[in-house]
């Protein structure tokens, strides 16, 4: 009998021990999990704001305008410091990467220096335009090899636990390609130390407001059914599964969906007139057997086919065989950034893959626009005499503050980087540069 | 049976006859027969890239993606040779670039599939234009196997002349990284949903990185502490599906299935009844999306 209770006792007390040890073990788990999150978060950080700073440090040296200049150095500035605190949250105590973080702090420096003057009295002289120069091509090749490290990270799954750990131990052998990358990036900042002393479319609404553009009567939910079987081009209604939107929707809508096999369908139309917001298409897509130009073809013809009218093509661009093309509304030869549409096309058979016309129906209206105040020729001088200017279109955007603006719009280059530039055609405002780019190397392709 | 022969001579008459057109096509038309237009990808750029580059119009890398950098070359050379400036590769401008340069295809192709530095100015010797970097040769073989698993190009061309493009399109303002770090919440996130479903949980990301009350990055909303379950549990880290990066790219081009959302919970497991309180707006396969 004492034999069988102690027996018990002590199953009891392993399975109780059992659990205790477990549960400390998924604990200690969670706050790894917790640290090694920490840790990426300001690693992809770095990156992503060494990218930026890149970018407006080159849109700096394509900008003209003082007004615009100091808001500019500013924004520099505080990038810096922000890249500066996600290098101090890096597990890098025991490596030098003082020459990162001095780099960093020169531009820093500098931007701050620049910004708190009067840019109107007295402007950058040549020796700061210079060092400007030479900032934005040190901040480019220091991206370059953070992007690198960055798609190893990801590539193979790397933890900065691991570096860590392979810090602390000193182990020459572990292949560490996070430390190996980061003194490659830290060698290359030495390099310059010396010397240098001294969203996606924009111009697009990112303000909500109510849909202005919802015309018809309200349909009910047959009705949606049957607009769903034009736009999916589908015989069967029987296969269409429709809800509607709850309170929180920004305008009711019905979700149409549907299952084909591997083919499955998703819609967006409004209540209100039954139009198409949002439309996704997604199967496998077979080898390419037509152009990123005819796809362009059947993207106006989608377009036409839906009632669009005036809409001009913005950008074209092809992600693995899928054509993505942008479309902006052509007012009179003016177009309007906020009325904007995106369609997929499928570069196999030319179907329709998806569309987007959320923008189109927020924004669109029939808009009064002026006489321009100044001639081209005008707007072309308050451009960076540096910057070749190669086209010229007119436009209406949304400035910084969210209102809508009728500008002049200039596409040129400099230094071989292409820039949008926008000149408020009333007064003369630089609006808006914009540093364009859109294709990166196939990391993948070369490490 | 013989019917079954007939047919298996006929599959492969029509198999003979479309090899021939292919092949022989080629060499006489130096592009194909496509117009070549902005964003475009593939073998027919390389070929664009380096007849403007012979002619001294195109001084980027020839990487096989139509940017604008080879849209102001060929805007440069529609002007300098008298043809209408519409920077799209029509069959005209084909025609004159053909007649005006030389395009030296094997030479491009194996400096492309070498990974080396090259240029292809016509006048210099092709010794002089290429300079091989030491670590990318020894893993030529390799670069090769990654290029068809990623190509981005034109699969079209014939398999054993194929070069791919060595760069990719990148929606404006991202890189492929970030997108891969969304890619890699969105599988942790929402595998297993409908498409849609997973476009919607980045355009949810994308909404909170545009919303003032959320961090500004992609980085910083995703890793945001208690704001996503899978990176609070490691599954963030799981290697993400091809669906899940092409549902991350529908939502940076800017499909929002979502309607807004800024939040989005799965009803079943929801512990927090804060967010029932949100007003919801539909739901996507398992999870509700909500303001």
């Amino acid at each position: 009998m004492l034999r069988w209770i102690l027996i018990g006792v002590l199953t009891l007390g392993i399975a109780g021990v059992g659990f205790w040890g477990y549960q400390e073990h998924q604990e200690k788990n969670a706050v790894l999990i917790q640290a090694e999150n920490n840790y990426q978060r300001a690693f992809h950080e770095l990156s992503y704001h060494m990218d930026l700073l890149h970018d407006k440090i080159g849109t700096a040296l394509a900008m003209n305008s003082k007004e615009r200049l100091s808001p500019q150095m500013v924004e520099i500035w505080r990038l810096t410091s922000e890249a500066i605190s996600d290098v101090g949250q890096l597990p890098l105590s025991l490596m030098p990467f003082n020459k990162t973080e001095e780099f960093l702090a020169n531009i820093g420096d500098f931007t701050y220096q620049t910004s708190v003057r009067d840019l109107q009295e007295e402007p950058l002289n040549d020796k700061e335009v210079n060092t400007l120069q030479n900032l934005y091509e040190q901040s480019g090749e220091l991206k370059d090899e953070l992007r690198q490290v960055q798609h190893t990270v990801l590539d193979e799954n790397l933890r900065w636990m691991d570096v860590q750990l392979a810090l602390a131990t000193q182990d020459e052998q572990s292949d560490n390609t996070i430390v190996d990358g980061f003194e490659t990036v830290e060698k290359k900042v030495k390099g310059y130390a010396e010397s240098n002393t001294d969203s996606a479319l924009t111009g697009t609404s990112s303000e909500e407001h109510e849909y202005q553009n919802l015309t018809g009567e309200t349909i009910n939910q047959e009705e949606a059914v049957k607009r769903g079987q034009e736009l999916f081009n589908v015989e069967n209604a029987n296969n269409l599964n429709v809800t509607e939107s709850g309170k929180g929707a920004d305008v009711p809508i019905y979700s149409i969906s549907y299952q084909n096999g591997n083919k499955n369908g998703y819609l967006d139309i409004t209540k209100q007139g039954g139009h198409p917001l949002t439309l996704l298409v997604n199967r496998d897509v077979q080898e390419q057997g037509i152009s990123l130009n005819e796809g362009l073809e059947k993207a106006k013809d989608y377009l036409e086919q839906y009632n669009f009218e005036d809409m001009d093509v913005f950008t074209s661009n092809q992600f693995d065989n899928v054509g993505v093309y942008s479309f902006l509304y052509n007012q009179d030869d003016v177009r309007i950034y906020s009325d904007a549409i995106e369609l997929k096309v499928a570069l196999d058979d030319g179907e329709l893959l998806g569309l987007t016309a959320r923008n189109y129906f927020m924004n669109h209206k029939e808009r009064d626009i002026p006489e321009p105040e100044l001639s081209i020729e005008e707007a072309k001088e308050e451009v960076n005499p540096e910057v070749q200017i190669n086209e010229e279109h007119m436009a209406v955007i949304d400035n910084d503050i969210g209102e809508e603006v009728f500008v002049y719009e200039f596409l040129g280059v400099l230094d071989n980087e292409t820039y949008r530039i926008f000149i408020n055609a009333m007064d003369g405002t630089e609006e808006k540069v914009e540093k364009l780019d859109g294709t990166e190397i196939n990391y993948a392709s070369i490490s | 049976m013989t019917n079954k022969k007939m047919y298996l001579f006929i599959i492969i008459g029509f198999l003979a006859i479309g090899l021939q057109t292919t092949h022989s096509a080629k060499p006489v038309n130096a592009f194909t027969e496509q117009v070549i237009q902005h964003g475009a990808v593939g073998e027919d750029v390389i070929e664009l890239q380096a007849r403007l580059q012979y002619l001294g119009f195109y001084n980027g890398d020839i990487d096989g993606v139509f940017g604008w950098s080879t849209y102001w070359a060929l805007r440069n050379f529609q002007y300098e040779f008298g043809i209408e400036i519409d920077g799209l590769a029509g069959s005209e401008t084909k025609e004159k670039l053909a007649a005006a340069s030389e395009f030296n295809r094997e030479f491009v192709k194996n400096q492309i599939r070498q990974g080396n530095d090259f240029t292809h100015y016509g006048g210099v010797d092709n010794e002089k234009q290429s300079e091989s970097s030491p670590d990318n040769n020894n893993d030529a073989n390799n670069n090769n196997a990654n290029n068809n698993n990623n190509n981005t190009a034109n699969d079209n061309a014939d398999d054993n002349a194929g070069a791919e493009a060595t760069a990719v399109n990148v929606p404006q303002g991202y890189s492929q990284n970030d997108i891969q770090l969304m890619a890699n919440a969105v599988n942790g996130e929402a595998r297993g949903e409908p498409y849609v479903g997973q476009v919607a949980v980045a355009a949810v990301i994308l909404n909170r990185v545009e919303s003032s009350t959320f961090p500004n990055s992609v980085s910083g909303v995703i890793f945001e502490p208690r704001a996503f379950t899978a990176v609070a549990d490691g599954q963030i880290w799981l290697t993400p599906d091809e669906t899940s990066r092409e549902a991350v790219l529908d939502a940076i081009n800017g499909w929002d299935p979502s309607g807004n959302a800024q939040y989005y919970f799965n009803p079943n497991t929801a512990t927090s009844d804060w967010i029932w309180s949100r007003p919801q707006i539909k739901k996507i396969g398992k999870h509700i999306f909500a303001k």
